[in-house]
């Protein structure tokens, strides 16, 4: 009962005269958790910026399945109608509201789920009041879901580097996605956080039904929860295939150690 | 305090002498063309310099040390700071922050609120015309900053324009007057929406620039609005103007200058007063959030959903408004524009009524501007230096306080252990 949910075909992104992402091919299924890996520079975060709209690619074409939906393409749309239609990330190098609270930085995820417009800011009438507190509610409500409720009225940039991992996470979520863009979520946790973020994914993809792409460095969290995993260098896919197989692909320990080692 | 920092402190000193010689020790006396030495003015500014300096420096190392961590220097306080939480200390600091504490109080507020009110509405009955005229030039400010607050303060984005759109609301009000008769109550919703107009018409383009490339942009615009009205000059009257504009007219009644100021005051109020609505519901409502959000961060927020275009032409419009309702008040109340009157300084100086009161904080903003326009009109003594005292103040605003006089606190809400019921 595999169904596709995301198919990204042929996709080239050219900087200049830098090829950061070359013919890319990457499928998904629902409920997947599938990893992307390579060395620094490969143009893994690049690939994610093509494909939740921050750059437009220069080829290829990416089609979303949302579910109950048609698959449609969503190649060169602005990245707000990307999030709207269902495909949430987050950023390698935090990027959380840090002035506003916690709280806050979740209402914001919940912004394309509400209508309030100036009107309704204004007049606040019956309808505006009731939907500001019902995302107050549910916000706190995913809060909790989270395990970040003791920090809800604190700044987000006043967060220890580990919580404001996770409240990325929960920001992302609070956009009722049905598939959730990691861009490297383990970096600069330590082992303990890193086994919670392991345990947070596994229940988000379990419990949320929301299928996870991720970009990790963490060799250990990538092999115990991937099903699948791309391997990308220079911009190339150079290997695909259970965590099993990468591991034993000598292309893959090429890139990742050297010319000389895998001899 | 270290001998080197005395030291230094001299030279810098002497260096502010050596500056300052040109234009306060020599002056040539234009009619009997000769050279006036005035050597006492080198003591006093080298005096001068050498205490403010000492000052200077001793402020900021106490900022570097304090004697115990200040409470914004911790991590949690920073939202949810009540006032038990800043009590018990013996500085002069942590006194003030305890009065201020209870002086914001729930039971206080309200008393507070009620007596400056009624300050506010019995101004022009306790006062001259010379000062009620004043404080209509300080509320029009205020709206300005209100309005700018938007873009700024909210937004995040570097606008250094804004007064153009207050001269689309006054040469509104002036051209309408000048070739059909229009009044002021007409004019003033026109005004408004013209420049609400403008707003959105700048907006457009320069939604894809950010920071320094978005000033000058901006900057250009209200140069180029200003130049137009310059040099448009069958309709604009050019450098000359536009004079005899009426004051705000009730039901025809003929109003002595006195009355005609005492009731333009009280427009302006309610015109304050709305504005401070409208922004303070704008600010806690689904799409205020999403500006804030853009302003943090916008490729965040785009992540998250929010429509970049769509939140800044929003951002834009709504602050252009109140520039354009402040600039057909403005035009009533002096009778006369020109273009001198929309300069990139007027922009400046409201700008930094929002940047010295505190950006996104609406009582802030108000204090900034009231402090900014009134306290120079009540130094005309100093009329002289009044330019040097604003440069020193920024200056002192932006090492010292950075966030402002009153910065902007979050809204905290508090939930229900369980429940997650929210109030706030
Ligand atoms: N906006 C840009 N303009 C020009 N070159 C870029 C741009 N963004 C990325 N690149 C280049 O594209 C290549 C891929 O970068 P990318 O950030 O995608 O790598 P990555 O795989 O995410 O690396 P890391 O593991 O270090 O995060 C790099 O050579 C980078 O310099
Ligand atoms: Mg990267």
């Amino acid at each position: 009962m595999s169904e596709r949910i995301l198919n990204v075909q042929d996709m080239t992104m050219d900087f200049g005269g830098l090829r950061a992402v070359n013919h890319v091919n990457i499928t998904m299924d629902r409920g997947e958790i599938i990893a992307l890996i390579g060395p620094n520079g490969a143009g893994k975060t690049t690939f994610f910026n093509c494909v939740t709209g921050v750059y437009t690619p220069t080829g290829g074409d990416v089609f979303i399945n949302p579910p109950g939906e048609d698959e449609r393409s969503i190649k060169g749309q602005k990245p707000s109608r990307i999030a709207t239609q269902g495909l949430a990330r987050t950023f390698q190098n935090i990027r959380l509201f840090g002035n506003m609270t916690v709280l806050e930085n979740v209402m914001i995820g919940r912004h394309s789920r509400l209508k309030a417009g100036i009107a309704g800011a204004l007049l606040r009438n019956r309808k505006t009041r009731e939907e500001e507190e019902q995302v107050i509610h549910d916000s706190y409500e995913i809060l909790k879901r989270i395990g970040l409720e003791q920090y809800v009225n604190d700044l987000a940039r006043n967060l220890p580097y580990g919580a404001q991992r996770r409240l990325e996470i929960a920001r992302a979520l609070a956009t009722e996605p049905f598939m959730l863009l990691l861009d490297e979520p383990a970096a600069g946790m330590n082992p303990q956080e890193t086994k919670n973020l392991e345990s947070l994914i596994k229940r988000i993809r379990d419990t949320e039904n929301v299928s996870i792409f991720l970009i990790e460095h963490d060799m250990s969290l990538v092999m115990s929860l991937s099903e699948r995993i791309y391997v990308m260098d220079y911009g190339k896919l150079i290997a695909t295939g259970s965590p099993e197989e990468v591991k034993n692909n000598p292309d893959v320990i090429k890139a990742y150690l050297g010319e000389e080692v895998s001899a | 305090m270290s001998f080197q920092e005395i030291k230094r402190t001299l030279g810098v000193a002497l260096w502010f002498v050596f500056l300052t010689f040109p234009i306060m020790v020599i002056r040539v006396n234009q009619v009997d063309m000769t050279i006036q030495w005035r050597w006492y003015n080198m003591f006093y500014v080298g005096i001068g310099t050498f205490v403010g300096g000492l000052i200077w420096r001793f402020a900021l190392a106490r900022r570097k040390t304090p004697g115990k961590p200040a409470p914004a220097a911790t991590t949690k306080t920073d939202t949810n700071e009540t006032p038990a939480d800043s009590a018990g200390g013996g500085s002069i600091k942590d006194r003030f922050a305890r009065l201020w504490g209870t002086v914001t109080q729930q039971k206080y507020r309200r008393p507070i609120y009620a007596a400056g009110l009624v300050l506010l509405l019995a101004f022009p009955i306790l006062s001259s015309l010379y000062q009620t005229s004043i404080m209509i030039t300080a509320l029009i400010y205020v709206m300005l900053a209100l309005g700018l607050n938007i873009v700024i303060g909210l937004g995040g984005m570097l606008h250094l324009g804004y007064i153009a759109f207050f001269a689309v609301g006054a040469y509104t009000y002036g051209i309408l007057y000048k070739f059909f008769g229009i009044g002021f109550w007409v004019a003033l919703p026109l005004g408004a929406i013209l420049a609400t107009l403008a707003g959105v018409l700048l907006a457009l383009p320069v939604i894809r620039l950010r920071g320094d490339y978005l000033a000058i942009v901006t900057l250009g615009f209200a140069e180029i609005v200003r130049i137009v009205f310059n040099n448009l000059t069958p309709i604009t009257g050019g450098p000359q103007g536009i004079g005899g504009i009426p004051r705000p007219s009730l039901f025809g009644i003929d109003m002595n200058l006195s009355a005609a100021t005492t009731y333009t005051y009280y427009i302006i109020v309610a015109a304050v007063a709305l504005t401070i609505f409208v922004v303070w519901r704008f600010e806690n409502s689904r799409l205020g959030r999403a500006l804030v959000a853009m302003g943090e961060d916008d490729i965040a927020a785009e992540a998250m959903g929010i429509d970049i275009t769509r939140t800044k032409v929003i951002a834009f419009a709504l602050g252009s408004f109140w520039a354009g309702l402040g600039g057909v008040i403005f035009a009533s109340r002096t009778t006369f524009i020109n273009p001198a009157s929309f300069t990139v300084w007027q922009s400046v100086i409201v700008l930094s009524c929002v940047v010295l009161g505190g950006m996104g904080s609406i009582p802030g903003v108000i204090v900034g501007a009231l402090g900014l326009i009134l306290i120079p009109e009540y130094l005309r003594a100093f009329s002289d230096y009044r330019m040097l005292m604003f440069g020193a103040i920024l200056v002192t605003m932006m090492v010292f306080r950075p966030g402002g006089l009153i910065q902007k606190k979050r809204k905290a809400y508090t939930f229900q252990a369980d429940a997650g019921e929210a109030s706030s």
